[in-house]
């Protein structure tokens, strides 16, 4: 892969890893010690855990990336394999470039078929070296993973003092486990020091200044947007268990019992309820939007399938409602455990009729936690279901991200609530009347005021919230619900585009490709190709996202689905010439990688070049 | 279908709740079930039940799913809010607005399609949850609106109007709600006001999941000879178990002589539910007993009615959850955001 300078030789704080490791042995542990640990040294760290839908015995990987300009989309070119797992050796290690390194457990002579004759080995006897030194055998598994840290620690030059803190927070107050640790970390680091020239060619810096990690945080987009539903004043979840979004509401429950507590009572200021599916999830998320608590529900694709019943109810009726879809790899079952942009239609007009939606894309754990209250504020202010959609890769991969910031001054905007005051003074209230320039109208709640009382339904409906069969006035309501939708456009957050002088192609992109998409761009510039840079943050689509397609003879939009769902909705949605719009897709289940979007688009470049001769 | 308006005409002589409202302010709009269905019965109980109880009209929320008796909730309680969700989908959305106000006063109606096929997932788990409403189902074994299908709590060999025998075996409401642990169920028959008003009075000052299964023969589709759910079968086979008293808190003080052979059930809010016990042996205390009961029943084609079970000590589902007191929807939005100070902090575990 060009991009990747494998010439250099002495590089510092740039070159990715990779562990191949069997799940259900603790690899986690060991991996996101190592991550942690570079991250406190104030270098760019990207982790990815590539995993199996499974509990125990199955291949996984944790990917690193340092790099100290702060890219951190996946890259597929390793400088050094760890291989743990013997089943996954003879693929592992054909990933690594040539002249890299494979750390591997030399217990076992290493097969003839696996070996390479371009690489360096590095073998070290980690299960004979676990048996000596601890007794259990859960223990010896264990323990064998945080050997490999240590000997990482050497390898790459990681701060040891780094370790020992995070080691000391981790299991200070477990004296056992403590000694235990820091024992194999030991065996690993000596051991590595012993044999081995430390550090690499590659190896790690401490950095401060400007891309330093020192005012950021590592978390998952999960957590983050939990914590977003949290200060947005989210008070009743529903949900039903299914990965990749399930973390998010392990999130929240967490957050809620640490800040949610009545401090005299002990009682909770929030309500989770886990549904016995996902119908029930989003009913329970609109019976208590209607009521006019803030709810939400997280779900992935074959939720989203089973809740598009009540999503229309939700659209049709105008009930607010948040749903989060942390997508993952499709159609079916698909792969649970990979990731994947391939619910963007489904959502945009989930359910069965006319219907259309709002939607937000966050790309980072930051934006999860900025557009949660923007969800709810949206859905309350347009009455209606908002999507929030992520993916794997962002919500259960840990990020760097700026600390997260929160203004104080934020009141939550409930849209058109009428008081009891309100409807005390009205001589009538009529539900879907009086709409505003935005196409919404008053809303009220249960309980409030005798004069609000109106009959919510999904069945056809007329202004006056009234049962009808009658074409006019069954047309009358669902043509404000499009002018409604329309609307939405200037309030969903606006586009993010960068620009570049000379740039004549545009690249626009979406949610989790932000990264990969933004390198690819800075690699393209170095060859000569200077492309414009657009990622779409919510639909309905704004006026500027049309005026930059236009502004594009050429036009790639890179995302991570077969169909490419998010050009079918540009097309469809505004008045652009499809013909301008060119695919650059991802869909096999792994995060996106620069190098993806470089030779897709140069790929399509040099085809246009033939086609004009 | 609500746009026709019902005639309002107050005899002046009706009698007047403690809220100066007679039972034509808990009315709604004018049915347009067909004439003699059972569901009208119903609907006329709830009136009475929701006036004799003093209940404020507005602090009633009345909900349901898809079908004939789903839309009933149009025809009581003008100025409740209603919601008319989608086919088996109603205890959901019960479940999600009760979450978010506890302080209301829920009512589902549902019936044997949209409460035992489509929906009887969402059933099942509202019982489990023991949400605190009163659910009832307006149990006909038939699909009206769609002219006459079996539905699933036809008996096995009852025939439709067509002549054709149901082969499966029906699930019967109470049976199943006592095996996932109902607090409150009860049987009864829309021909029979006196025994169903009290029950659904019991079932309203319940706290917790109230299930009150009410055989409501379909006129149109259901009510013909060979049928095993239409009024002369129900009236021919209705055993009645347990005849329900429902005496509101005020009342109790007042009536300081448990009548003779009678057992009180103190309700949460302090009023009482007195039952007779009519059959031998019958205790509604028992949930193993009442379902030894009904299974023996149901062998010999008896339809035991009244108050089947009840257990007013079970924690409901917002005690269950440990919510604050108040209706979380209440809850002023400085105490549910923790703020940038504590955003600040918790951060440090993201280091």
């Amino acid at each position: 892969m060009e991009h990747l300078d494998t010439a250099k030789v002495d590089r510092v704080n740039d070159f990715a890893f990779k562990i191949a490791n069997t799940n259900g042995t603790g690899s986690a542990s060991a991996n996101g010690l190592i991550m942690q640990a570079i991250f406190r040294m104030g270098v760019p760290v990207s982790g990815k855990n590539l995993f199996p839908s499974n509990i125990q015995g199955l291949p996984t990987w944790y990917e690193i990336r340092v790099n100290g300009d702060g890219h951190t989309a996946r890259t597929p070119v390793y400088d050094l394999m760890v291989a743990m797992n013997a089943e996954t050796y003879a693929r592992d290690i054909k990933e690594l470039r040539p002249g890299g390194y494979l750390l591997h457990d030399s217990t076992w002579p290493l097969s003839e078929a696996v070996q390479r004759p371009d690489i360096h080995l590095l073998g070290i006897p980690l299960a004979k070296m676990s048996r000596e030194n601890f007794e259990k055998p859960r223990e010896q598994v264990l323990m064998k993973n945080i050997m490999y840290a240590g000997a990482l620690a050497a390898l790459l030059d990681i701060d040891m003092k780094v370790i020992d803190g995070l080691l000391e927070e981790k299991y200070g107050a477990k004296k056992s486990m403590m000694a235990m640790n820091h024992k194999a970390i030991q065996l690993g680091y000596r051991h590595a020091k012993q044999h081995f020239q430390c550090p690499l060619p590659f190896h790690l810096k401490t950095m401060d200044g400007s891309h330093s990690t020192r005012d950021s945080i590592l978390i998952d987009g999960n957590t983050a947007l939990a914590l977003g539903c949290m200060f947005a004043g989210a008070t009743v979840a529903a949900w039903y268990p299914i990965t990749p979004s399930t973390s998010l509401m392990d999130a929240f429950r967490g957050f809620c019992a640490a800040h949610r507590r009545d401090p005299e009572t002990g009682k909770n200021n929030f309500c989770i309820l886990q549904a016995e599916d996902e119908l029930a999830a989003i009913g329970m998320v609109l019976g208590a939007n209607w009521n006019g608590a803030r709810a939400f529900t997280s779900t992935s694709g074959p939720g989203i399938s089973l809740m598009g019943e009540l999503i229309g109810l939700a659209y049709y009726a105008e009930i607010p409602a948040v749903i989060v879809d942390v997508q993952r790899t499709g159609p079916s079952t698909g792969m649970p455990t990979r990731t994947q942009q391939g619910d963007i239609l489904t959502c945009a007009y989930a359910s069965h009729g006319d219907t259309k939606h709002i939607l937000l894309f966050p790309a980072n754990p930051e934006e999860c936690f900025t557009m949660a209250p923007k969800a709810f504020d949206l859905a309350d202010r347009f009455q209606t279901p908002v999507f929030v959609l992520t993916d794997l890769d962002i919500g259960m991969n840990d990020w760097m991200c700026p600390r997260l910031k929160w203004d104080d001054t934020y009141r939550p905007d409930k849209g058109r609530v009428l008081s009891a005051a309100e409807l005390s003074a009205m001589e009538r209230f009529q539900r879907y009347s009086d709409s505003d320039a935005d196409g919404v109208t008053s809303r009220t709640l249960p309980g409030v005021h005798p004069k609000g009382a109106y009959f919510t339904r999904g069945s056809g409906h007329n202004k006056l919230g009234k049962y009808t069969e009658i074409p006019d006035e069954y047309q009358e309501v669902v043509d404000r619900l499009t002018h409604k939708h329309k609307s939405a456009a200037k309030h969903v957050p606006a586009p993010d585009i960068r620009t570049m002088p000379g740039a004549t192609i545009g690249i626009v992109t979406v949610g989790g490709c932000d990264q990969g998409v933004r390198e690819a761009i800075e690699l393209l510039k170095e060859q000569g190709i200077k492309a414009n840079f657009m990622r779409v943050r919510g639909f309905p689509f704004g006026g500027n996202i049309e005026e930059f397609l236009r502004a594009h003879e050429t036009i790639y939009v890179v995302e991570q689905n077969r169909d490419a769902q998010l050009r079918t909705l540009l097309v469809n949605e505004t008045g652009i010439d499809k013909a301008r719009l060119r695919s650059v897709l991802a869909y096999g289940g792994f995060p996106l990688s620069a190098h993806h979007v470089v030779d897709g688009v140069k790929r399509q470049l040099t085809q246009q070049m033939g086609e004009a001769l | 279908m609500t746009f026709i308006p019902k005639p309002r005409v107050v005899h002046p002589g009706l009698p007047k709740n403690k809220l100066g409202l007679t039972v034509r302010d808990y009315e709604g709009a004018m049915s347009t079930l067909c004439a003699g269905c059972g569901h009208d019965s119903v609907t006329a109980g709830i009136i009475q039940a929701f006036h004799d109880l003093d209940t404020e009209p507005h602090h009633v929320v009345k909900l349901s799913g898809i079908g004939c008796s789903s839309k009933t909730p149009t025809y009581f309680v003008n100025a409740a809010h209603g919601f008319n969700s989608a086919h088996g989908r109603m205890p959901s959305i019960a479940t999600g607005a009760n979450a978010a106000n506890r302080g209301l006063t829920y009512i589902g109606i549902s019936g044997d399609g949209d409460s035992l096929s489509i929906g009887l997932g969402q059933l099942c788990h509202a019982i489990r949850r023991n949400l605190n409403m009163l659910y009832v189902i307006e149990n006909n074994g038939v699909y009206g609106l769609t002219k006459g299908q079996f539905s699933a709590s036809a008996d096995v060999g009852t025939k439709s109007k067509k002549g054709e025998a149901n082969a499966y075996s029906p699930i019967d409401p109470a049976i199943l709600a006592l095996s996932l642990g109902a607090t409150f169920v009860a049987r009864s028959f829309s021909g029979d006001k006196q025994q169903l008003v009290p029950l659904l009075k019991a079932g309203l000052r319940h706290k917790g999941f109230a299930l009150i299964d009410v055989i409501s023969p379909c006129v149109t589709f259901n009510d013909h000879e060979g049928s095993t759910k239409s009024y002369k079968y129900t009236r021919d086979r209705n055993v009645e178990i347990s005849h329900a008293d429902f005496v509101p808190l005020a009342a109790e003080i007042t009536a300081e002589v448990q009548p003779v052979g009678t057992t009180a059930v103190t309700m949460h809010d302090g009023s009482v539910v007195r039952f007779t016990k009519v059959a031998e042996g019958y205790d509604p205390r028992s949930r193993d007993k009442a379902m030894g009961y009904l299974m023996d029943h149901q062998k010999s084609g008896q339809v035991p009615t009244g108050l089947l079970f009840v257990d007013e000590t079970a924690p409901e589902m917002h005690e269950i959850a440990g919510t604050i007191d108040e209706p979380l929807n209440q809850v002023p939005f400085e105490k549910l955001c923790p703020g940038n100070k504590a955003l600040a902090e918790l951060q440090e575990a993201f280091r």
